[in-house]
């Protein structure tokens, strides 16, 4: 009962010490022009593939359920931009994010833990809790947001392809449907989850990462902490942030 | 000079450091030596704050350390330097990126002063045109001598060393030892090196701290340690088998 509420405590204090004013902003900087690099512009190839074929399932599945003749095909196409903008995008692509940047996060801080490396920081006068989460927090906060309206782009491409390719739905239908009427309102609840989501993964990440102690064997449980954590994390916000939003 | 007074350190049930009162003068290298286990490395991380003291305080020339919050910590932090047992490198930077750190993070001066000082402290260490490579392209020894190039980039004032010897072959063991004399000799550092290795405890312990069992057993230096009727202190002293035939 205790040790969740510790975690919670110690999370805390460690996010008091990242969000502080860097030492060096020169230095800050160029750590987070490299922490785009690696944590966005690296996940651009795994989003894309993904986008493109959930699309391209979501369209196939709502045209193989339509079987009344009174719902218009067009509906394919607005059933497609529904689902990718407002759930498969910004949670699914972010759940892949965070087993792909949290763990990178996890074990990239993990290890320079057991290795002193983050002693050495320390030793230096340099707020090392600052130096390494905070440029990967305001990275992906950046950088997840362009990654999911690409990946919102792409999905409803994909859902174009499979429809074009196993013409269940003409393309006047698919292109009419994704069409109807649009609310960008759902775009700035997509964009609000992806942020928030952004957050999740980076700090609690980096949180697992600089708690490590140990050897290889604990920064590999910490990466593992770090993704089910954070995946854990994104689901209960989900539902609290769609809720407030749209409830 | 840096002096610890009346130390206490436990973790949990198990009671590391027990009212340890010692002091490390400048200009010399100041060894802490023991058995593994007898809380070598606790003393010394107490000393550089990384761990805090449970009782006791740590002064850095009559400066309060253990008192002291986050940011005047700092100050302080910035006349140290350390040498990790596993060299502590960043993985992601080179050589040169890795000495030059300190220098980007604390000081304003232009690249080509920076380079300049990189350079001086590398060939200081003998590593003179190696600044390019990154840690992994580096032998154990190498790594080490970046990492006292990265620690002295400073000027620091007081240096630690943490079993700067684990690892290395006795030559390269004895390089390194002669390196950190020079350095302390040179700079007027205060040095605090952290070993057990006898070797080192002869050719560099200008004054040494026995810690056995979380206490200081015997203090003096490497010309006293070989005729002391310390019990402990002589099992340590002669504890391998070449020791213990030159003692006969």
């Amino acid at each position: 009962m205790l040790r969740p509420i510790s975690t919670i405590g110690s999370y805390v204090l460690l996010m008091r010490r990242v969000f502080t004013r860097p030492q060096k902003g020169k230095l800050f900087w160029q750590q987070l022009f490299f922490e785009i690099d690696q944590l966005g512009i690296d996940s651009i190839g795994i989003v894309a593939f993904i986008s493109m074929f959930m699309g391209a399932v979501v369209a196939i599945q709502t045209a193989y359920n339509i079987d009344s003749p009174l719902i218009p095909m067009s509906m394919v196409g607005f059933t497609t931009r529904q689902s990718v903008i407002l759930e498969f995008s910004p949670t699914v692509i972010s759940l892949i994010l965070a087993g792909k940047v949290g763990s990178r996060i996890a074990s990239q801080i993990g290890t320079m833990r057991v290795t002193e490396q983050i002693d050495a920081l320390e030793i230096m006068g340099v707020n090392s809790a600052n130096y390494l989460i905070f440029p990967k927090v305001v990275a992906s906060v950046l950088i997840n947001p362009v990654l999911i309206v690409f990946s919102m782009w792409l999905g409803i491409i994909g859902g174009c392809g499979a429809m074009m390719f196993s013409k269940l739905v003409s393309m006047h239908d698919y292109i009419l449907g994704i069409r109807y009427y649009f609310e960008a309102y759902t775009i700035f609840y997509a964009i609000t989850k992806t942020i928030c989501f952004a957050f999740i993964i980076a700090t609690v990440s980096g949180f697992f990462g600089y708690q490590t102690q140990g050897g290889a064997l604990e920064v590999g449980q910490a990466s593992t902490k770090a993704v089910v954590v954070s995946s854990i994390v994104i689901i209960l916000f989900n539902l609290v942030l769609t809720q407030l939003l749209l409830g | 000079m840096i002096e610890a007074r009346n130390i206490n350190k436990s973790f949990g049930e198990n009671h590391v450091l027990r009212d340890v009162s010692c002091k490390f003068h400048p200009g010399k290298t100041n060894l802490i030596i023991g058995q593994s286990g007898s809380g070598k490395t606790v003393l010394m991380k107490c000393l550089v704050g990384l761990f805090e003291v449970d009782d006791g305080q740590v002064l850095y020339d009559d400066r309060n350390f253990s008192a002291m919050n986050i940011e005047k910590r700092k100050e302080i932090r910035q006349e140290l330097g350390m040498l990790f047992q596993g060299a502590a490198l960043f993985d992601s930077m080179t050589v040169q990126e890795n000495v030059m750190f300190p220098l980007n993070m604390f000081t304003k001066k232009t690249v080509e002063e920076k380079i300049d000082r990189v350079n001086f402290v590398l060939k200081r260490v003998n590593l003179e045109n190696r600044n390019k490579l990154m840690p992994t392209e580096l032998s154990g020894g190498m790594k080490k001598r970046v990492a006292i190039a990265r620690a002295i980039v400073m000027n620091p004032k007081y240096l630690y060393c943490d079993e700067p010897n684990s690892g290395l072959d006795p030559q390269t063991s004895n390089v390194i030892d002669l390196l950190i004399q020079e350095l302390t000799y040179e700079y007027g550092i205060t040095t605090i090196v952290n070993t057990h290795d006898m070797n080192s405890v002869l050719s560099i312990g200008d004054s040494i701290e026995f810690i056995y069992e979380g206490q200081i057993w015997w203090s003096g230096n490497k010309e006293e340690i070989l005729h002391m009727g310390n019990k402990e202190l002589n099992d340590f002293v002669f504890g391998t088998e070449l020791t213990k035939r030159l003692r006969k």
